[in-house]
């Protein structure tokens, strides 16, 4: 028996290490460990040794079984992990070549604009009217204090229609249309398209406005320097800052011009900003007594103020465009670099 | 608006450099948008005293100076080309390195082997006239008159050391179109006294009234008319002072009366004209509409068909000036023009505007009383004019005048009562009383106070003043706006604010078409007659609205289709070479109600999107359709349709709900040719509105099924001309548990025969109250069998 298990542990040993895969070696494990295996037949030969024998020989076979498993259990963690490190050598693969995917595609850099207006002043409680684009001149002219053959008529160079429908020439007509229908407190944008005979490398026939209007009691015009100097924070850096000087629009009074200083050069004067540092963004003022008026609301109970944005200008400023017909002429080469 | 700073310093004495006041005007409303320097150009150029000229020893006409110019060099030798010099003249000299007029550089050198160091120079070559210098427009050398030391700059000899501010003045300040009206503001914004204008004149023993008779028939029209004989006239050229004011405003002389007209124009802004007497028959001057079909040819020698809208001067037979826009050729005055009659009128601005427009003809005269004019300054020019008259002693003044003065017209001092709290209540901030006081009655205005009481009247040149708002202007503008300190809505309401539903739901749809790899594109509202005719639209020009003044024929009509914009953007980025591009507009059309408009039209919401590039193709295009739908949660349906542009066995109609609400196609193959384009392109269109309409945005959550979703595939053999629509709608209404039907395989050939194809459809069989069984799968797919052969004639392939 001690000679028989001995020859069983050296063939074991000299066999095991020749397996080269799992398959290999559950097949040699069957040979001596399956039911019908050599070690299997040495408990079963156990019958045959007189009874003094068999309690000697039961450890003998139970060792050399322990000692079997073991190795066999040894010898299969190996081979695992040789079988999987041939297998991850094999699906090595180049993670340097190209992805599938399907690129988004990519907002007009005025709609950028336009929607990160809406959410600066949609924070500070302004809502959002569009009003029509083919408007009276009641709303873009008379109500705003513009009466007909108004020398301010000739800052604007406005498309006519007939009769008295034109294009609208600005947003501010939209007030107008709000202040009519809503009465105080007012917060409102009023976002769209406008139009101006006027094409050149800096100006667009068509191009975008936002109006801004609040009208309420107590508003005054330290109000509407805090409101746009949010505004430029937020739209380009924290540390921009505004400027107010005088100017005239005949639906507010007083009127100002705003300007911002400069992103690009801080203030200092660079190219961007003509050696200014100041960079002119926007007309604003205290909605005119007259124009609330025309709306039905007490200018001796409620103050306001206007601004008017033009969109195609914050976006040529804030995203370096030199030429705002890139705006429109949709090549996706420009288009794909406004990214969302 | 150009100020030079000679003349501003007439009436302020200014101590601050031409730089501090471009900003102080700037701080108070007034932008210099330049600031010349009228001798820019001119350097090194000083006065030089010939003191010896010897002749060239190699040359006939050239002759060698000896040139004094003081500290800049004793005895300069230059050679001159010139023989309008002899020793003892003053001179300009242009020293080695020095630049001239049209820049000009002057340096050592030698002509015919003689040194010279530096030029001599003419009138010209200073970029100067006789209006600046008396003989500056002779052949040869600028010879200078008086006593001036050697080495002067030149420039403050010939008046080009002289500053010019070109002011933007808004169109609220029309009393700031003059010389004395910035002066007016320089004076309060640098505190100091403005100096009154000279406005006494000696009158002579002739009338007016005598010679002429005037009437104003027309006082809407013309507020106020003053008339104002000179005789006695003696011709001739206006003084040095005068004309060199009005070269530096860009005006040539002309002689005495007109250069006295357009220096009180520039001083005051009050355009006048003087009339010829002899000219003007029956000594009549009335001031009336025009009668239709009347004619008058102006001093430019224009002829004008006039309308009962223009305001016209006329004498008893005839009109003899279109008013305030130009005199007529028949009374302009000329060298042998022995008495005048200066006419100071103010005009209604809004009717010289109209005629100015109407007739196209315009003037320095009508540009400034389009900006507007005000009677009282009316007044205070032709008292200027005729003190100037005096001053050149040019005509004898007569002693009486016309003065008609319209009731409505009757100045009346504007007074604005209010109080300070409400000024400063405007501003939010807390200016002094005592400063507010000041500021105001440095503007002119005359103030009184009865504790926080304010009533302010503005000065008679002020007609934009109409309430506190106005004061509340004038007192920042003056106090600076840098000490506007922000504050954030700190007494109003707090409101609710952001995007509305149907707002949100566009940004949606623009997220969902960005998602599917569209760029956003923004292209004009207005397209061309040509943009219709091209895209085979015959007939919908017609019903487009249409720009009355467009820039060009080309963007004349606000489209009723986004198609050829997109279309053109496209084509745009195939010419360029793009390889692919996904574009769509979110952007509206334009309907007309009826043509002529009565009513505000139709703005109407549209989506329209273009796309070409490989891998593209008409179901690629249909996927942004889907996606649409999938996100706004609505089902279109297709049906083959024509679109005159589209290709017709590639088009299909969109349809939601029954109705019409867009297309979808590929460019029809013979426009694309025409176009050159050899990229397959695809175009959708879609009524927004309808689907905004039509979304249900609402998510209505499900639990999840209980049971497995069964699935099976099932290819069926049809007729050619049995759509995959058609197949699924029979699918979907014979068998309830159907979920899903996705077509995955068309296959024709010998196998299913001629005219005939295969479609494979994958079926999901969703369970209800219990689980599909294989045997219950069986028989949904035996029924929708039985269905598709009972309806389309389909047999299991």
């Amino acid at each position: 028996m001690k000679e028989k298990i001995e020859a069983i542990r050296a063939a074991i040993g000299s066999e095991i290490g020749q397996t080269g895969s799992r398959k290999e070696l559950f097949e040699l494990k069957m040979r001596y460990l399956g039911k019908t295996g050599e070690i299997s037949a040495l408990s079963k030969g156990m019958r045959d040794l007189p009874p003094e024998e068999r309690p000697e020989a039961g450890k003998l076979v139970g060792d050399v079984r322990k000692w079997a498993e073991e190795l066999f259990a040894s010898r299969e963690e190996e081979l695992k992990a040789k079988e999987l490190s041939e297998r991850v050598q094999k699906e090595r693969i180049d993670v340097t070549m190209p992805a599938r995917f399907s690129p988004a595609g990519a907002a007009h850099p005025v709609s950028l604009v336009r929607a990160e207006l809406v959410d600066i002043f949609g924070g500070m409680g302004f809502d959002v009217y569009e009003g029509p684009e083919i408007e009276r001149d009641y709303y873009n002219f008379q109500a705003l204090n513009i009466p007909a053959d108004h020398p301010a008529r000739d800052m604007q160079d406005t498309f006519f229609v007939s009769g008295e429908y034109l294009l609208r020439s600005q947003t501010s007509s939209g007030q107008i249309r709000v202040m009519e229908t809503k009465k105080p407190p007012i917060k409102v944008l009023s976002p769209g398209r406008v139009y101006r005979s006027d094409s050149d490398a800096t100006h667009s026939p068509m191009f975008h406005q936002m109006e801004g209007l609040v009208v309420d009691k107590n508003i005054t015009l330290c109000d509407l320097k805090g409101i746009l100097d949010e505004f430029a924070r937020r739209m380009f850096t924290a540390e921009t800052k505004t400027r107010l000087r005088p100017s005239y629009f005949p639906f507010t009074e007083p009127s100002v011009e705003v300007d911002l200083s400069c992103h690009n050069c801080g203030g200092k004067g660079c190219r961007i900003c003509k050696g200014t540092g100041w960079i002119e963004v926007l007309g604003a003022g205290m909605v005119n007594r007259r124009v609330l008026e025309n709306c039905g609301i007490d200018p001796d109970v409620y103050t306001g103020f206007a601004f008017g944005i033009g969109l195609e200008r914050i976006a040529m400023i804030k995203y370096g465009i030199g030429d705002i017909r890139l705006l429109f002429e949709n090549d996706v080469r420009f288009l794909k670099q406004f990214r969302g | 608006m150009k100020a030079p700073l000679s003349w501003l310093k007439d009436y302020v004495d200014i101590d601050v450099t031409p730089e501090v006041l471009q900003e102080k005007l700037f701080s108070c409303g007034f932008e210099v948008e330049e600031l010349l320097y009228a001798g820019a150009e001119i350097d090194r150029c000083v006065v030089g005293k010939i003191e010896r000229i010897v002749p060239h020893p190699d040359s006939d006409h050239l002759q060698i100076c000896t040139l004094n110019c003081g500290s800049f060099g004793e005895a300069i030798q230059i050679v001159t080309g010139a023989h309008n010099i002899k020793e003892g003249d003053l001179v300009p000299v242009a020293l080695d390195g020095s630049s001239l007029h049209g820049g000009v550089k002057i340096k050592k050198g030698k002509l015919r082997g003689v040194e010279s160091c530096g030029m001599l120079c003419s009138g010209e070559e200073l970029g100067i006239t006789d209006d600046w210098y008396d003989g500056a427009e002779v052949n040869g050398i600028l010879i200078l008159r008086g006593d001036i030391p050697v080495g002067t700059d030149i420039k403050k000899v010939v008046g080009l050391d002289d500053y010019i501010f070109d002011i933007a003045v808004t169109s609220n300040r029309p009393d700031c179109q003059s010389i004395y009206g910035i002066a007016r503001e320089v004076a309060a914004v640098l505190k100091k006294p403005l100096a009154a204008l000279d406005l006494t004149y000696t009158a002579g023993e002739e009338t007016t009234s005598g010679s002429v008779r005037v009437s104003v028939e027309a006082p809407d029209l013309c507020p106020r008319y003053i008339a104002h004989r000179v005789t006695g006239l003696k011709g001739g050229k206006s003084p040095q002072w005068m004309r060199r004011r009005l070269a530096l405003c860009g005006l040539r002389g002309i002689g005495n009366i007109v250069d006295i007209t357009n220096f009180v124009l520039l001083e005051l802004g009050q355009p006048m004209h003087a009339f010829d007497l002899s000219k003007v028959q029956g000594g009549q001057i009335v001031v009336r509409r025009a009668a239709k079909g009347e004619t008058i040819t102006t001093l430019d020698e224009k002829e004008f068909s006039l309308t009962r809208e223009n305001l016209v001067i006329c004498d008893a037979e005839k009109p003899v000036a279109l008013a305030g826009v130009m005199g007529g050729l028949n009374s302009g005055i000329g060298e042998d023009t022995a008495e005048v009659l200066f006419e100071s009128a103010k005009f209604e601005r809004a009717n010289i505007r109209r005629t100015s427009r109407a007739l196209g003809q315009k003037s320095d005269s009508s540009a400034r009383f389009e900006k507007g004019v005000d009677a009282y300054t009316t007044g205070i020019a032709i008292n200027r004019a005729l003190h100037l008259v005096c001053e050149l002693g040019c005509g004898t003044v007569a002693a009486d005048r016309w003065d008609i003065v319209a009731p409505a017209a009757q100045a009346r001092p504007v007074s604005v009562k209010t109080r300070f709290s409400a000024i400063n209540g405007l501003l939010g901030i807390d200016i002094p009383k005592e400063e507010i006081k000041d500021i105001l009655t440095r503007l002119y205005f005359s103030v009184s106070t009865r504790g926080d009481e304010l009533t302010a009247t503005a000065p008679a040149f002020r007609e934009d003043i109409e309430g506190f708002p106005d004061l509340a202007e004038e007192v920042i503008r003056m106090h600076g706006y840098d000490s506007i300190e922000g504050t954030f809505l700190a007494r109003a309401s707090v409101t609710g604010g952001g995007l509305n539903a149907a707002q949100r739901a566009e940004e949606r749809a623009k997220a969902v078409l960005r998602g599917q790899g569209y760029c956003e594109a923004v292209t004009y509202s207005f397209i061309s007659p040509k943009d219709y005719e091209l895209l085979r639209l015959h007939g919908e020009a017609e019903r487009a609205i249409r720009i009355k003044n467009p820039i060009g024929e080309d963007m004349s009509l606000m489209r009723t289709t986004l198609a050829p914009s997109m279309l053109a953007a496209l084509v745009r980025n195939i010419r360029r070479g793009n390889e692919g591009a996904r574009l769509f507009e979110l952007a509206n059309i334009y309907l007309a109600h009826e043509l002529p408009l009565a009513s505000l039209p139709e703005e109407r919401r549209t989506l329209c999107f273009g796309l070409y590039g490989e891998g593209e193709d008409f179901f690629s295009a249909k996927g942004a359709l889907e996606a649409l739908a999938a996100s706004f949660g609505v089902r279109f349906g297709y049906a083959p349709a024509q679109r005159p542009f589209l290709h017709p066995g590639k088009t299909a109609e969109v349809t939601l709900g029954g109705a019409v609400v867009g297309y979808l196609g590929e460019l029809a193959p013979d426009l694309a040719e025409e176009l050159s384009v050899e990229a397959r392109v695809y175009l959708g269109e879609l009524d927004y509105a309808a689907l905004a309409a039509a979304a249900d945005l609402t998510v209505h959550c499900s639990p999840l099924p209980k049971f497995p979703e069964v699935r099976r595939d099932l290819a069926i053999v049809v007729g050619e001309d049995v759509s995959c629509a058609a197949a699924e709608a029979v699918i979907a209404e014979s068998c309830k548990y159907v979920t899903c039907v996705r077509l995955f395989d068309v296959y024709r050939g010998e196998q299913v025969g001629v005219g005939k194809k295969s479609m494979a459809f994958s079926l999901t069989f969703t369970p209800r109250d219990k689980a599909v069984s294989p045997e219950d799968a069986d028989g949904y797919v035996k029924r929708i069998l039985k269905a598709l052969h009972e309806k389309l004639g389909a047999d299991l392939r």
